[in-house]
């Protein structure tokens, strides 16, 4: 740089300003992205502090949810968060483990791309379509003919009977977590191939020249490589479908209550958020809400931020599609 | 030989299971545009491009909430747009291995899977309440806030895309890093950010939860940024929820609307990407 401002000292000067202004611009720009999830977090917190402050920690573990009288508990919207997120991911890690073996390991190459555009754009769908789509199509699928059989053949069984007891509705936690699981699989899927390319080809091949079978190699060699990294995109997959909401807004019948049943309406925080908060009147309901809001960021931060550790060990550049 | 055929048949049964699952994925694309295409085209008339949302019973279009949502994907691409490409920048060309680089990009990623309902959150007590009432600039900003970091991926992996060597030519002709970043590094990797520009309004155009409590909605057409204005996505959730068939049918209509846009600019997107890397894997 020294070089320049010897042979040109006029031009260097404005050259010198112009870095500076253009340095200062980008270092500007990102730290804005640094503050603004700091930003999220305070602004939170603050709208959130009334609730808190009344119901101190009995939020938490309370029920209730009742504008009238102006009480209100989140147990009902976490317990739904949970157990839908849950089922979603048992319905969709099996499915996704698969549409990953089948892109990297089975697929003829002329097939490989389209089917994993295919995939890829189920990602991009927006979450209101497969809300109106759950709601429309989906949930009277169930309605009509899994439900009553769920009902009849899993109901009378014990323990895990009384998840699938009571009037078949159609929309409620399992239709919810149905359409989370169809909404996840494709991020899942494309996390899952994009670490099972990682795996280095000399690795299975020592396999198939021991003679595996192609499924020996995937379970013995692929799976234990790619670990961490099925474990983040797993994560990440959860941290989608605990922050859903149009979707799930939809089919979980907005209903505030804890009940044993999976076909039962139910409702979870950003249900509850969409739902309610535009019409909430008086602060304590709208800061119920934000609270509300407040513990989604606590529990999706957290599973995002140990995701990202978990993939940070990846190469950047290997998963494209995150 | 009889271990050597159960080998067989289990290596069988899961490729076969595997394959399922590719199917199954596949079956639910197929049947959501399909039921999309099948309600949607039913109620696509010109009037659903020249009539504003009408009252329950008589009949209308979406004209204001086409509107509306091009006008704030627009104001939010163009705040999150270059905020993001600066920031990608940074990333890329300054900061790089520095321990604040790492924490930006580690920031950036946790931003980028936030979900978009706590974005809304955040711009209602950032804006909505200062102001006191709704407003498409609100929701513009929170659409804005959902695209940077989509951006600031993008741009920082197409820029990490430009050969090194490039990038050492311009210095060695004793180029200053803006140059050399303006002037060489940018027209490099140009087709590559707009892709990323194009996948973020892909990715923010059928954004609903940050809109319901920031622009809302408005049955009238409304020009002014700082009062609600209709959109696409929350005027389908408003109809689609309703009793009434005219609004059911609407919503239909603008739900293909919106899927149509946003997959046909992601296809394209992906197409301007492997033309560009056509080494690359996808």
């Amino acid at each position: 740089m020294n070089a320049v401002a010897a042979i040109e000292p006029r031009h260097a000067i404005g050259q010198r300003l112009r870095e500076r202004l253009f340095r200062g611009a980008t270092v500007v720009a990102a730290l804005i992205v640094l503050l603004l999830l700091g930003g999220v977090a305070l602004s939170l917190l603050t709208g959130a502090w009334p609730a808190l402050a009344h119901f101190k920690l009995s939020f938490l573990t309370r029920e209730i949810w009742n504008p009238v009288t102006d009480q209100y508990g989140a147990l009902a919207p976490v317990y739904g968060t949970l157990v839908t997120s849950f089922l979603a991911l048992l319905l969709a890690i099996p499915v996704s483990f698969g549409i990953a073996i089948f892109l990297t390991e089975l697929a003829p190459v002329w097939l490989k791309r389209p089917v994993g555009v295919a995939i890829e754009l189920l990602a991009a769908v927006p979450s209101i379509i497969y809300g109106i789509w759950g709601l429309f199509v989906l949930s009277p699928i169930l309605q009509a003919h899994v439900q009553p059989w769920l009902i009849n053949w899993l109901g009378p069984l014990p323990l895990i009977g009384k998840l699938f007891q009571g009037p078949p509705y159609g929309i409620g936690i399992l239709t919810a977590s149905f359409v989370l699981a169809i909404m996840v699989i494709p991020f899942i899927a494309a996390v899952m191939r994009d670490v099972f390319e990682t795996v280095p080809d000399v690795l299975k091949e020592s396999g198939y020249g021991l003679g595996a079978t192609t499924w020996e190699v995937i379970w013995q060699v692929v799976v234990p490589y790619a670990r961490t990294g099925m474990i983040g995109g797993i994560m990440l997959g959860l941290g989608r479908a605990l922050g859903e909401t149009m979707a799930v807004t939809f089919v979980i019948g907005n209903a505030h209550r804890v009940g044993s049943s999976l076909l039962a309406p139910g409702t979870t925080i950003s249900a509850s958020i969409a739902n309610e908060f535009a019409e909430a009147v008086g602060d304590l309901y709208t800061s119920s809400l934000v609270a509300l809001g407040a513990l989604l960021f606590l529990i999706t931060f957290t599973v995002i931020a140990a995701a990202r550790l978990m993939l940070l060990r990846l190469d950047r550049r290997a998963l494209s599609s995150v | 030989m009889k271990r050597r055929a159960v080998r067989k048949l289990t290596n069988l049964v899961a490729l076969t299971l595997s394959g399922l699952a590719t199917a199954i994925g596949l079956f639910f694309l197929g049947a959501i545009l399909w039921t999309l295409i099948k309600n949607g085209l039913a109620g696509l008339s010109p009037r659903v491009f020249t009539e504003m949302t009408p009252p329950p019973g008589s009949s209308g279009g979406l004209l204001n909430a086409i509107y509306g949502s091009v006008v704030m994907t627009l104001i939010g691409i163009l705040i999150g747009g270059p905020i993001g490409m600066l920031a990608g920048t940074y990333l890329a060309e300054y900061g790089r291995t520095t321990r604040v680089a790492t924490v930006i990009r580690f920031v950036n990623d946790v931003l980028l899977s936030a979900p978009s309902i706590i974005i809304g959150l955040f711009v209602y007590e950032l804006l909505v309440i200062r102001m006191g009432h709704f407003s498409a600039i609100a929701g513009a900003v929170a659409l804005a806030i959902i695209a940077m970091p989509v951006t600031v991926r993008t741009t920082e992996d197409m820029l990490n895309l430009v050969p090194q060597g490039m990038k050492d030519a311009s210095t060695a002709m004793g180029a200053y890093p803006w140059r050399t970043i303006t002037s060489v590094i940018y027209p490099a990797a140009r087709s590559g950010m707009l892709t990323g520009l194009l996948l973020a309004v892909a990715r923010i155009s059928g954004e609903t939860a940050p809109l319901l409590f920031t622009a809302l909605n408005n049955q009238f057409w409304s020009t002014n940024v700082l009062a609600p204005m209709a959109n696409l996505p929350v005027v389908i959730f408003q109809f689609a929820l309703s009793p009434y068939p005219n609004w059911q049918q609407l919503a239909w209509s603008g739900a293909l609307l919106i899927t149509a846009s946003i997959l046909i600019l992601s296809v394209t997107a992906r197409i301007v990407v492997s033309s560009l890397n056509p080494a690359g894997k996808r």
